[in-house]
Parts: structure tokens; sequence; C-alpha cells
């Protein structure tokens, strides 16, 4: 194979100019998709250079061409047409004369084919940008009731909801995220506990450490990075499986079977994360109290210390509320992710966005949920 | 190495096999520089698995495939690299890049292994492009496109190096009578006028009798060529029922009542 081609050989070109302003290419050698580049330049370096009147390649040298080779002969005439020059073509091997013909030549002078046309002026930008805001909360809108809906109505008729879907997901998502949640509970706690012991010692409050742990964690943290950490995640499972049905159009098989996507495949999984969150949050609380009770002992305080401690300032209210927040998560985890899903559009990065949407948006709603409890709690005294 | 000249791809005892399940069992054939080669047979006898062999995304169980004097079967590395750039590849459902314009996808190769410039790619990619009577798309998303044009922006991202052999694996499936009877005529062209040599798995009959130089014919039950030659000649003179059903769409039953 290799000696085969060798038999040819490289392509060259040879410029000379006449008096009348012509110019003529003795284009030689073999002309294929990996040689013509090497002689690309050199020739419409020389058309460009001297602009003549008449441009004549002479292919007479010209051993084998591809479709490449025709390629350099069509962009000289291009490069001599355009500047409204004249343009011919001598001694072409019958073969290499056919390839040539079968490109026309018009289409390809012609400016090439564009996709979308440029959006408008900077007012129809913001006007546009503007609308599609107000149209994706309609949808967050919208969305919600039906969720909501589907919940009511699960309610009613508990024996219509596809209770082994419920539990495939509870597995997933909760027992499946057990060890994460631990894990990251356990250090965090670690963490706060061990960075606010520091200055805490100088006043000779490290016993407070202890108070602290359990009040950020069952108010705050616990349900927090409990949350956070499903949402990464379960949040972005939920928007790939739903995205991937999306583009194999299974949710339209399932709408022209009659049955509603969200009764059909959200309404489980809200219920699923809906029943696992809280409980994950109960873990995720005690590993982060576990996570300060390491900081405690090595400052050589006893076990026994520790949990009167926390007994004393930790109350179930405290608990129970950081618990009810949970359930709004739970929700916002579930229903973010679905509807990412759902809004899938077409393509190969569809899936993938979808799954970002769902994860990034969730973490913002989740902050400005947790922000509206606060207030709510603070004037509730708890 | 084949002796005579004009054997571009030689399959030599070949058998492939999913784990245990032998798909195909010993097969031999050639295929002739230039021509138009139908690999075709019911669903399920192994066609795709052969061409995908054939391209080297498999390892055969056993036998070799030549391409151009080279097996490969056996190429590694830089040798490999060097065949594929021999053969293009339209895949059944395109296979385009989605992330770039229909344009972008036939410059890709070009922008790997040649040294062409950006001006030239362009043109070269523009002319693949027109070639397959996609101008005035180039700018498109092959989100964008229907499914004849993916089909045929695909082949034109095959032939982005101006290779020897085409393979195409299904390349009228799930398209209308007219834009697949388009595909046909645009293969037969390509063949005509560029010298390329096609391999095509198929189905479908008005395609196999309107492109098809010869024909290999796959069986499911012996997992072997059942048949072989010109389509018209073995639909008029093939004695194995198989055959017979196949090139005249007809069913076991249908076969009886006719004899």
């Amino acid at each position: 194979m290799k000696d085969h081609e060798a038999a040819f050989s490289p392509p060259s070109v040879e410029a000379s100019k006449d008096q009348d302003n012509t110019l003529v290419l003795k284009i030689k050698g073999r002309l294929d998709v990996y040689s013509t580049g090497k002689i690309w330049k050199d020739s419409s370096y020389e058309l460009e250079k001297s602009t003549p009147r008449k441009l004549i390649i002479n292919g007479e040298g010209i051993e084998y061409c591809d479709a490449s080779g025709i390629a350099l002969l069509i962009e000289l005439r291009l490069i001599q047409e355009k500047k409204g020059g004249v343009f011919e073509l001598r001694g072409l091997s019958e073969d290499n004369e056919r390839l040539y013909k079968l490109f026309n030549f018009d289409l390809l002078a012609k400016p090439e084919g564009e996709g979308k046309p440029p959006s408008g002026n900077i007012v129809e930008r913001v006007g546009k940008t503007s609308w599609e805001m107000l149209e994706e909360l309609r949808v967050h809108i919208y969305f919600t009731g039906r969720v909501t809906f589907g919940l009511l109505t699960a309610a009613l008729n508990p024996f219509k909801i596809r209770w082994k879907e419920v539990f495939v997901t509870c597995e997933k998502f909760g027992a499946n995220s057990l060890f994460i949640i631990a894990l990251v509970n356990f250090l965090v706690g670690l963490v706060i506990a061990f960075q606010s012991a520091i200055p805490m010692q100088q006043y000779g409050a490290q016993i407070f450490v202890a108070d602290l742990i359990v009040i950020a964690y069952f108010k705050e943290l616990g349900p927090l990075m409990t949350a956070f950490v499903v949402n990464g995640r379960s949040g972005s499972a939920f928007a790939a499986e739903l995205g991937t049905m999306k583009v194999n159009e299974e949710l339209d098989a399932l709408d022209t079977m009659g049955l509603d996507p969200v009764n059909f495949l959200v309404v489980p999984k809200v219920l699923a994360a809906l029943f696992m969150l809280p409980l994950l949050t109960v873990f995720g609380n005690l590993f982060g109290l576990l996570g300060g009770l390491v900081v405690i002992l090595s400052m050589g305080f006893t076990f026994q210390t520790y949990i009167n401690q926390i007994t004393a300032s930790g109350t179930y209210t405290m608990l129970l509320a950081g618990l009810f927040k949970t359930l709004f998560f739970a929700v916002l985890i579930a229903g973010v992710g679905c509807l990412s899903g759902m809004r899938a559009s077409r393509g190969p990065s569809a899936v993938g966005d979808a799954a970002t949407t769902a994860v990034v948006t969730g973490i913002i709603l989740m902050i400005v949920v947790d922000g509206i409890f606060g207030v709510i709690y603070y004037i509730l005294g708890i | 190495m084949s002796d005579r000249k004009d054997v571009i791809i030689e399959v030599k005892d070949f058998t492939a096999k999913y784990g245990d399940t032998v798909i195909i069992d010993d097969i031999s054939f050639e295929v002739i520089k230039g021509e138009i080669f139908v690999i075709l047979g019911g669903s399920g006898c192994g066609k795709s698995t052969l061409l995908k062999h054939m391209i080297g995304l498999y390892k055969p169980a056993r036998g070799n495939i030549i391409i151009k004097g080279e097996d490969i079967t056996k190429a590694e590395g830089r040798d490999r690299i060097d065949l594929l750039k021999k053969i293009g590849v339209a895949y059944q459902l395109g296979a385009l890049f989605g992330s770039m314009t229909v344009l972008e996808n036939v410059m890709l190769p070009l922008e790997e292994y040649t040294d062409l410039s950006r001006d030239a790619r362009h043109l070269i990619g523009r002319m693949k492009l027109a070639l397959v009577g996609l101008e005035g798309s180039e700018g498109k998303m092959p989100s964008e496109l229907s499914g004849g044009m993916i089909k045929r922006a695909a082949l034109a991202r095959a032939m982005a190096l101006d290779p020897e052999v085409l393979f195409l694996d299904e390349p009228s499936a799930g398209l209308d009578p007219i834009t697949s009877a388009e595909l046909d005529q645009l293969i037969i062209q390509l063949s005509r006028s560029l010298g390329v040599t096609f391999v095509v798995v198929t189905h479908e009959l008005n395609s196999i009798y309107t492109i098809a130089d010869r024909v290999i014919m796959l069986d499911k039950s012996t997992k072997n060529i059942i048949a072989a030659g010109d389509p018209e000649y073995l639909r008029d003179n093939s004695t194995i029922p198989v055959v017979q059903k196949f090139f005249r769409r007809q069913t076991d039953e249908q076969l009886g009542a006719q004899n």
C-alpha cells in the first residue's frame, strides 16, 4: 500500500507570468487530502500577489487528484473571479475533469448558509429575556400546582399510588445516600466544633461548643447539609432520568396512554423524598453531634458532660422545627429535579443541562425557603 | 494478501461471537474495488455485527479482514489510524456531533489529519456538503436537520478524507420512499463519479435492486452466507426458500401456496 502511494510525486506549483498580465500556474504531482495543503498557500499567494487579468491553470502534470485537489482548483477560480478576472483550466485528465464538473461552482461561490439569524437589538433582547423569565416563573407555578394537586389526589386515593416505585425511590434516595450523609455531617460537625473551640477557649467557654453545635445542627446545618447532599445526588438523578425519558419520547408515550406524567412519575418521587429526607436529617443531626463530640472529648470533657449540655440547650421544638423544614426541601429537591428533566430540550447536552439546572435551582430555592423559615421561626420565637 | 489487484476488501474464515453466542460462523467473501456491495439479511442475522467488525470496532473471534492489503483485525496504533483514514463510515443514526454545526462535523477529520488551512478546510467541507445536496445548511446544528438530511450529512462527513471505501449502515432506514430513493441515487452517483467502493448494510428491497452490484445474504439459522450474487438474479433464480421469501417479501404460507 505504501509503495503504491510512493509512486506518486509530492505536489508542486510553478508560476510564470506573461506580458499581457496572464498568470500561468503549473500544478504537478499527487493532489490528495493530505498533500494538497502543502501547495494551497503557495498557489493562492501567487495569485493574490500578482492579481492577473487572466489565470491559466495547467493541470497536465497532475498525477492523481481527489475532491480536495479539486477544492484547490475551485478556490483559485473563486479568488480570480471575485476580482473580476478570467479563469481557464487546461490539460486536466478526463477523470479529473469529470470530478471537477461534479461540483456546482455557482453554489460554492455563494456565501455559506447560516444557522439561526442573530437576535435583534438590545431593547428586543431585554424584552425577550424578561418575557422568558416571566414564562419560567409561570411554568414553576403551574408545575407546583400540578404536583400539589397530584399529591392531594394521591392522599385521597392511596391505593392508586405506585407504591413499588415509591419504595424503589426510597431505597435509592434514602438508604443508598446514608453513608455519604453520615460522613459529610460528621466532618462538618467536627470542623465547626473545632473552629469555634479556638476563639471560645480564650474566654474559657469551650463547653459552650456543645450548645453551639446542637443549636446550629438542629436548626440549620442538619437540614441544610443533608438537603444539599441529597439534592446533588438525587435531584440530578431525577433530572437525568426524566430528561432521558423526554428525549426518548417516553413522556409523550405516557401522555398518549392517558397517564399524566406528573402523577405517574413525579408524585412517587416526591412521596419518597418526603418520607426519606426527614429520616436522613435525623441521621445527619446525629452524626453532626458525633463530630462535635470528638472535639469536646479531645478538649478533656467527658461524654456525660456533652450529653448534659446538649439536652439542656437543645429542645424538641428546635429539632422538630428543623425537621419540618426538610419536608419543604424534599418537595423542592424532587420537584425541581423532575421539572428540569421534563423540560429538557433536544440534543446531546440536554440531559446534562437538565441535571445542572436541577442542582443549581434546587440549591438556590432551598436557601430562599430556609431564609423564609428563619424569619417565621424568629417571629414564633423558636 | 490477495493476488487479484481489484480486490479491495477480503474477509477470510471470519467468525464473530458475542460471549459464547456465535453470530456469524466462518464466512469468507471479497469486495471488488469500485462496486456497491450490499450485505443483507433479516433482522438479527448479524449484518451490523459484520459491518462493525469490518470497520475495526470489534475484534473477530477468528479470521481476518484485509482492507487494501492490511489486516484491520491486527492493525494497532499508527497502522490502525492510517488504515481507518482510508475508510469512511456513515452510522445508522448519523452519529453527528450534536455540539457542532454540520460544516464543523465535516471539517473535523480534515482538522485532525491534514495540514490544510482553515479556508481550505472550509471550502472542502462545503464541497462535500454540496455533493450530498446540503448546500445552504452548513451553519445548522444537527438537531435542526430532518432525518434524511442527517443521513446525508453523515455521508458527507464519512467522505471528508476522500476515503476509498465507504461503509453505510442502513442508509435508508427510517426515511420516506422519496428521500430514500434520492439517497440511493446519491450513492450511485458518488460511486460512479468518485470511484468509491461502497459496502452497504440494508434490508430495504427497493434500495437493494437500485444500488447493489453484488449482494451477500446472511442467514440467522445457519449463521453463514446463504446466497451471493446479483440481487435480481437471486430473486428470479434462487431455489433456497429463505432467499425467495426475502426477495419476494413473502411469508411461509404464501410461498407454500405458490409452489
